[in-house]
Formats: structure tokens, C-alpha cells, sequence
């Protein structure tokens, strides 16, 4: 019983961290994005405008909570939701630390390949239901830009369960003790992590929301709380993409005695997550089709040759 | 005679009624109503050194001038000017019209570009155009009574009766404002495919300003775009007819709101060219050298803006704290940031500030550097060539054909700069380079500006080493206002500045012409006064209003998200283009 009630504790602890993280997340990327700006950011509220994002949210709460009439209702309401909940289910995955994690699944990259793919269904049914032409658009764009990518997201995936031979988060993590995936796996990475940002609708990968073009894509029509977790998803998002980046291809909790295991599991996360940052302060957006030919013709054929010589060597070394 | 008068003459006896003397030397020949079309088309296929380019269309209401020396009678009087590359000169041609309902035929099946213009000339003079494909207003809301421009419209609110809405007139304007296709010459079918409108605009993020476009999709690929503009019409033109010479300056500025003195420019030296003011080299050399800190400032906005159209973050901040600097040193000189309202008629407002040249100088070492950091960020970023290259592409003649001048046309390989070609207010003396591009697609067009950023500095440079001594005024009687020495010394003195001031100048009758290379293209102003203190009629022929017509035209065929790549690329003002 106790045992269940701190399992219980862990798996809500870890949730309300990673709302924090993602909240902290907008503040972070203001704040980073303003210095790479020449700007100041939000530095009014709280020290170094921390508590920015608590007044945005108390503001976000306490707005009127508008459905268009246009809309179709039941949908509307539901697709923010999508989001959330899957993107937070992945992290169930996610071995943070020897003793921290939801669950040890077997199938642990498919049940993240699963809950990315049911992702995509909160871009499209947020487009449809707003009933608006930007964000049909949006939708539009959102839809095949996921189809495509996640074909390829999976694939750049397998090298890393070749040389692990197990689907298993800690599996993965526990393989690395020699030496990071990084290494062997340079291209797995380069294109898991490519498809990474598409997922998470980064910069330069923003084509469903490109504001310059469709206003906000997809969420244009959506205001209040339910943006709030569009938005909050978002960063959720980026959080996903650097843990798991951290877990297959650099070693997750891995690191040397002085500093705890979740420590640098943290540390390595949030560099990806400055990485996410950087991306979005330096690149311009490419355009739909361009995304979409350079990841059929370009990224799938590449992903599927890595997986080949994976498995031509690790067949080759366990033949000698 | 002027040449091409002797061979129009030849070609068709009798089309020419009359040759008028101009101010601004431009041969000004008034043509027969019917003969129109077919001069104008042998003008510009016909003739050798053709006139190629519809440069302006637009109209004169003549019911209230009193000054028509030598002019054949007419009530209203539709202007065209040419252009020829090969002459480097204009042509004005000038057609009579009798009726108080006039019609003329369209001449768009011989330009293109005559369809805004006459579409403009018909919603502001109420001049009908036969064979125009689709004679519709422009600038003011379909539901508006009378045309502006006629002399008996008033120019005031406080003229008109006060505005009421009643009900019935609120259904008409609502029901005015339904989208039907058809009436924007739009099919809503295109064989099987069910096609996408989308309205873009008048409040969208990539239009920068309100501009509508109704966009007609298959997908995401653009099988048509019908833009909307006037909802920037602010009647500039009919507020010149309204203020003096003088006090019209400071609307001059907001006409193209980036460009700050670059507008005071044409019109100061169009109003000097009426007056015969001679400028003292001083105020040249200062008029130039805000004139390129202008260009500088206006070009930081384009840059900036067109990465952010193209999803870039980072540049537009960084342009907008360069651009900051520049109005600074501007702010210093004139007192104000974007619209500083500082030239004169005669001259310039003020002498220099002491200490202009350590303003300068320190942003003359500073720039540089700057423009190599956005080459890296902006210009050889490969997403932003893919997005760029290959996408809006038009030649030569094509740009000519629709009117395109300044980066826009320089982009397509021709050299033509109105610095270089022809030079006003001593350009000619300065050392400066024109940059061109070879394939007038979004990129070269931006490799243009962004070069030219670098020319301005040159330009601004030697102006600082090259400072002329002297008066910042003209001592020419006109001159808005007078010197102070020359005010307030004697009963003479004083009347003329107390005139001058309160009345303004009575600026002789005549008409002239003078245009600059501005910021966006070539920005021209066209004033006849008619003896009086304010200006007969003021025209403004702006570089905005073809390059948007022509937007349409280059971006079929693309898809929507080159349709940002393009508007950024044609670098247009919608005050500009409404004016």
C-alpha cells in the first residue's frame, strides 16, 4: 500500500516537474532569445522576470473561455487536449534517473512512436474544427509534415535497438556504459533529431503555425486556456525530443560520481532544449515541400542505409 | 521642335493639337482624344528609341484654372508620361475632354500597367475608360458619391453634411462588402477542382499594413491574386490642392512613411523648379546626405522585415537597432525621427547641428561591420537562398512593361539609377556604384538593396569629407521662410516674410515635373499652379502602387508561402501605394 502511494507521489511529482520545466521553458526562451537579440526580455515581473510566466498564466485562467460559434464544439475542445496528454504519457518512458521513472516498458521507443503518432491528431482536428481556412491550412501542412516525418523518426530509431537488441528505455541507457550511441549511431542522431524538431513544430520546421503566412496556423482560432496548453505543449514538446535525445544517443543518466545521475540527466537535457532555442533565434522557415522532399528523398533513404549497416556490422561482429 | 514631335507629327497628321512649354522641359504634346491609343502604341512599339514605359497616367480637372496660356479647351485633361531608356527622357502626352461625362478609350491593351491607373483616374476624376477590363474604384469604397479630384468635391468634412448611417445605408454598405468572385474578375471554378479563396489581409502579418489580396488556391498553389488596396487613401493629392506651397511639406513625408526627407525631396524641387530657385550647393550636399541616411534607415526595415516574412527571428531586432542609430543622428539633425519635415522650399530648415560630423563618422565606422554580420546571418544562409532563389522571377522587359523601377528593375541586370542617369541636386559629383543583379528573382533583389546600403554609406561619407561652406537657403525671394537675415530689417523685409508666412508664397503659374530615385523606385511629383499660394493640382506618382499591380502577376504559379518571399522582395509601402 505504501509502496503504491510513493509510486503514486513519484509519477505526480514528476508530472508537475515537467509542467514546471515547460512553463520555465517560455521564460527561458524569451530570456535567451532576448540575448541573442540585443533586447532585454521579460525582466519586470519577479527576479530576472521569472514569475513572468506565473502572470501569464494567472491571466490565461482567468480568460473568458471563447468557443467560435463556427466552431464544431466537442472537437475543438478536445484536440488542445490531445496534445497534452500524449506528449505527457511519452514521458512515462523516459528513465530520468537508476530510480526515477513511470514504467519500464519493453516496448518503450514503440509505445513514444505510438503517442507521437496520435500527436499529430491535435493538429488536425484543432484545423478542422476551428473551421477556418488558416487553419485548414495549418492542418493541412500539420498532417503531412508528421505523416512523413514519423516514417522516419521510427526508422533513424532502429539502429539504436540493434546495437542494444532490446526496445527497453533502461536497456538503452545501460548499453551506453562504453561508449555514448552518438558515436556509432552520428547519423541516427542527426536524423532522429531533425525529425525531432518537425515533431515538436520548431523553427525552422514551424510550417503548420508559419505566422508570417497563416497567422497561427493551426490555433488561430483558439484563445484562453486551451491556447495555454497549446502553447504549454509546445514546450512540452522540446522537452520530450532533448530527453529522449539524451537517453538513446548520449547516455542518459550517465556521467561521472560527483554530480547525481538525475543531475546530469538535467544537464544534458536542457543543453538540447538551448539547442531548441538557438535553432528557432538563427534559421528561416522552409517551405512545405521543400520540407517534405528533403525528408522522402533525403532523410528516409538515409535512415534506412544506416539501419543496413547497423545491422550488416553488428551481424559481421557477432558472426566472427 | 523637339524630335519626336516632327516624327508624330509625320506619322499622323493632325493628332497633335498643341505643344506646350513646361517648366520642366519634358515635350508636352496635347493629342486627339481619338488618335490616343494608336500614338501611344507607336510610341512604344513603333518608334525608334521606343518609349517604353507607362511611367504615370493620371488627370487634371480644369474648371477652376484660370492660367491656360496657348492650351486647347477642356474640362478635364488626361496626362500619360513616358518614358524611354534609350532617349533617357520623358514624353508628356496630354488628351482634351470636353464633356463633363468624359470617356476616353483604355489604353491597357497597349500596358498593362494602365489598368490601377486608370481604374484610379476613373474612381478620383470620374472619367470613364472604354475596353478597360475591369473599370472598377480603386482607392475610395465602392459606395462612395462623386469623385474626389473634381475641383466641386469638397476637400473638408466640415464641407460636407454631417455623417449619418442610417439603417437602409447600413445594409448597402454590408451587403457592398460581401465577397462575390465574380465581381473581382474571379472564376470560382477552375475545371474539377474545387479552389480555395483566401482573404488575405486587410489585418494579416505578412502584408505589412493593410493591404487586402484575394487569394485563389488550389492547395497551397496560387492560381490567382486580386489585391484590394486603399485602405491607406488619406487623399494626399487633394490635400495639396488645400494647403500652401510650404505647409504642404510635412504631408510629403508620410507618404511613404519610411523614407522621411526622401519625399520633401521631388516636391521641394519640383516647387523650385516652378519658382526658379536655385539651391545653394550647401543645402544639395545636406539634402543628399539625409536623403541616403533615409535610404539606410528604410532599407534596415526592408531587411529585417523580409527575414521576418521568411520565418527569421533574429534580423529584424537587429536591423531595427541599426535603423535606431541612423534616426538618431537623423533625430540630432533635424529634431525629429521619420518624418522630420526638414527640407525647405529654397533650401533646408536649419544649419547643421555642431558635431553632425561625430555622429556621422561614428556610424560611418560602426556600419560596416554590421552589414558583414547580417551577409552571414541572412544572405548566404542556404534555407533563406532556397526560399529565395528562382521564386518571383521577371525580366527586363516585363519590369519595364509594368512600370518597375528602382532595386526591383535593377535586379533584372539593367543599370538604371535616376542618381546616375539622371542627376539632380549634384549626384553627379559623388563616386557611387549601382548595383544589378542578373536573374530578377527575390534573391537578386535583395542582393541589390543590400548592396546599395553599402553605396548610401558611400555616398553619406563623402558628404561628410566634402561639406560645402555657404548659406543652408536660398536668398531667392520664394524661398519658404525666408532667411532671418532677410526678415525684419526694414518695412520691405518685413511684409515679405509676414506674407510669405501666413499666406505663403504665390508661386508663378506653370507645370513641372521633378522625380527622384527614392527609396522603393522612382517617386515623382507633377504640380501646376495656377499663380496661386497653393498648388492647382498635386500628383503624386509613387514606385508602390505599379510594384503591387504587378505582384500578381509574378506570383502565379508559386504557392502561398512565396507569396511572402515575394511581397517582402517588392519592398512597398502601403502608404505609398494609397498615398
Amino acid at each position: 500500500m505504501i509502496e503504491n502511494l510513493e509510486y503514486i507521489g513519484m509519477v505526480l511529482a514528476i508530472m508537475l516537474a515537467l509542467v514546471l520545466i515547460a512553463a520555465g521553458l517560455i521564460w527561458l526562451e524569451r530570456r535567451m532569445l532576448a540575448l541573442w537579440q540585443d533586447r532585454y526580455g521579460p525582466n519586470r515581473v519577479g527576479p530576472f522576470g521569472v514569475l513572468q510566466v506565473t502572470a501569464d498564466m494567472i491571466k490565461i485562467f482567468f480568460k473568458e473561455d471563447w468557443i467560435p460559434r463556427f466552431a464544431d464544439k466537442k472537437v475543438f475542445v478536445v484536440a488542445p487536449a490531445i496534445v497534452m496528454i500524449t506528449i505527457l504519457l511519452s514521458f512515462a518512458i523516459v528513465p530520468f534517473s537508476p530510480s526515477i521513472g513511470v514504467v519500464d516498458l519493453n516496448i518503450g521507443i514503440l509505445f513514444f512512436l505510438a503517442m507521437s503518432s496520435l500527436g499529430a491528431y491535435s493538429v488536425v482536428l484543432a484545423g478542422w474544427a476551428s473551421n477556418n481556412k488558416y487553419s485548414l491550412l495549418g492542418a493541412m501542412r500539420g498532417s503531412a509534415q508528421m505523416i512523413s516525418y514519423e516514417v522516419f523518426m521510427g526508422l533513424s530509431l532502429m539502429g539504436v535497438v540493434i546495437l542494444t537488441g532490446s526496445f527497453n528505455m533502461r536497456d538503452i541507457v545501460l548499453a551506453q556504459r562504453g561508449v555514448w550511441f552518438v558515436i556509432p549511431q552520428f547519423v541516427g542522431f542527426i536524423i532522429f533529431f531533425i525529425a525531432g524538431i518537425a515533431e515538436a513544430h520548431r523553427l525552422p520546421f514551424d510550417i503548420p503555425e508559419a505566422e508570417s503566412e497563416l497567422v497561427a496556423g493551426y490555433h488561430s482560432e483558439y484563445s484562453g486556456m486551451k491556447f495555454g496548453m497549446f502553447f504549454v505543449g509546445e514546450y512540452l514538446g522540446i522537452t520530450l525530443i532533448s530527453a529522449l535525445i539524451t537517453t538513446l544517443f548520449f547516455g542518459g543518466w550517465l556521467g561521472f560520481h560527483f554530480l547525481p545521475p538525475i543531475v546530469w540527466f538535467l544537464i544534458k537535457m536542457f543543453g538540447f532544449i538551448l539547442v531548441f532555442i538557438l535553432l528557432r533565434a538563427s534559421l528561416p522557415r522552409l517551405r512545405y515541400d521543400q520540407l517534405m522532399s528533403l525528408g522522402w528523398k533525403i532523410l528516409l533513404p538515409l535512415s534506412l542505409v544506416n539501419i543496413l549497416i547497423t545491422g550488416a556490422i553488428v551481424l559481421y561482429l557477432n558472426n566472427r | 521642335m523637339t524630335d519626336i514631335v516632327t516624327i508624330l507629327d509625320h506619322t499622323f497628321p493632325g493628332c497633335i493639337l498643341n505643344i506646350q512649354h513646361t517648366k520642366d522641359d519634358f515635350p508636352t504634346l496635347w493629342i486627339k482624344p481619338d488618335h490616343i491609343v494608336q500614338v501611344l502604341r507607336f510610341l512604344k512599339t513603333g518608334v525608334d528609341e521606343s518609349y517604353k514605359m507607362l511611367y504615370d497616367l493620371t488627370a487634371i480637372d480644369e474648371q477652376a484654372r484660370t492660367h491656360r496660356p496657348d492650351q486647347p479647351e477642356s474640362r478635364f485633361t488626361v496626362v500619360y508620361q513616358l518614358l524611354s531608356f534609350e532617349r533617357n527622357a520623358f514624353l508628356r502626352l496630354k488628351v482634351p475632354l470636353a464633356a463633363a461625362e468624359p470617356v476616353l478609350p483604355s489604353v491597357t491593351s497597349v500596358w498593362p500597367a494602365a489598368n490601377w491607373y486608370e481604374r484610379e483616374v476613373y474612381d478620383l476624376f470620374g472619367i470613364r475608360f472604354t475596353g478597360h477590363p475591369h473599370l472598377k474604384r480603386i482607392l475610395m469604397p465602392d459606395t462612395w458619391v462623386g469623385h474626389p479630384l473634381q475641383k466641386c468635391h469638397p476637400a473638408r468634412a466640415t464641407e460636407m453634411t454631417p455623417y449619418q448611417l442610417p439603417e437602409n445605408k447600413q445594409e448597402t454598405e454590408q451587403l457592398s462588402m460581401q465577397f462575390k468572385p465574380e465581381e473581382w474578375g474571379l472564376d470560382s471554378t477552375l475545371g474539377d477542382d474545387d479552389l480555395l479563396f483566401l482573404n488575405l489581409g486587410p489585418q494579416h502579418p505578412g502584408t505589412h499594413g493593410i493591404l487586402r489580396l484575394v487569394v485563389q488556391l488550389d492547395g497551397e498553389n496560387i492560381m490567382n491574386i486580386v489585391p484590394d488596396i486603399g485602405f491607406h487613401h488619406r487623399g494626399a493629392e487633394k490635400m495639396g490642392e488645400r494647403q500652401s506651397w510650404h505647409s504642404y511639406i510635412p504631408y510629403t513625408d508620410r507618404v511613404e512613411y519610411l523614407g522621411g526627407v526622401m519625399n520633401n525631396f521631388p516636391y521641394v524641387m519640383a516647387v523650385e523648379k516652378l519658382a526658379g530657385i536655385t539651391v545653394p550647393d550647401r543645402a544639395k550636399v545636406i539634402r543628399i546626405m539625409l536623403s541616403e541616411l533615409f535610404r539606410i534607415s528604410s532599407h534596415l526595415v526592408w531587411y529585417g522585415t523580409f527575414a521576418q516574412d521568411l520565418g527569421m527571428m533574429t534580423p529584424v531586432f537587429l536591423t531595427f537597432n541599426d535603423r535606431e542609430k541612423v534616426l538618431d543622428i537623423i533625430a540630432a539633425i533635424c529634431g525629429a525621427r521619420m518624418h522630420p519635415n526638414w527640407f525647405r522650399i529654397g533650401g533646408v530648415a536649419q544649419e547643421l547641428p555642431k558635431g553632425w560630423e561625430g555622429l556621422i563618422q561614428s556610424f560611418i565606422d560602426y556600419f560596416p561591420k554590421r552589414l558583414t554580420e547580417y551577409d552571414n546571418l541572412v544572405m548566404k544562409n542556404s534555407i533563406f537562398k532556397a526560399r529565395t532563389i528562382g521564386i518571383g522571377v521577371y525580366s527586363t522587359e516585363e519590369a519595364i512593361e509594368w512600370g518597375i523601377t528602382g532595386p526591383g528593375l535593377r535586379a533584372t541586370g539593367m543599370d538604371w539609377d535616376f542618381r546616375k542617369k539622371q542627376p539632380y541636386s549634384g549626384y553627379e559629383q559623388f563616386e557611387f556604384d549601382i548595383p544589378i543583379g542578373q536573374n530578377g528573382d527575390c534573391y537578386d533583389r535583395a542582393k541589390v538593396r543590400v548592396e546599395e546600403l553599402r553605396q548610401s554609406l558611400r555616398i553619406v561619407q563623402q558628404c561628410l569629407h566634402n561639406m560645402p561652406e555657404g548659406p543652408y537657403k536660398s536668398d531667392h525671394p520664394l524661398t519658404t521662410p525666408p532667411v532671418k537675415e532677410r526678415t525684419l530689417h526694414d518695412i520691405e523685409t518685413l511684409i515679405h516674410h509676414f506674407l510669405n508666412v501666413t499666406w505663403g508664397p504665390v508661386i508663378p503659374p506653370g507645370e513641372a515635373f521633378c522625380g527622384i530615385e527614392a527609396t522603393k523606385g522612382h517617386n515623382g511629383y507633377y504640380l501646376i499652379s495656377d499663380g496661386n499660394t497653393n498648388s492647382y493640382r498635386t500628383r503624386i506618382r509613387t514606385p508602390s502602387f505599379p510594384h503591387l499591380q504587378f505582384v500578381p502577376t509574378i506570383s502565379t504559379g508559386y504557392t502561398l508561402p512565396d507569396l511572402m518571399a515575394i511581397l517582402g522582395a517588392t519592398d512597398y509601402v502601403l502608404s505609398d501605394v494609397d498615398r
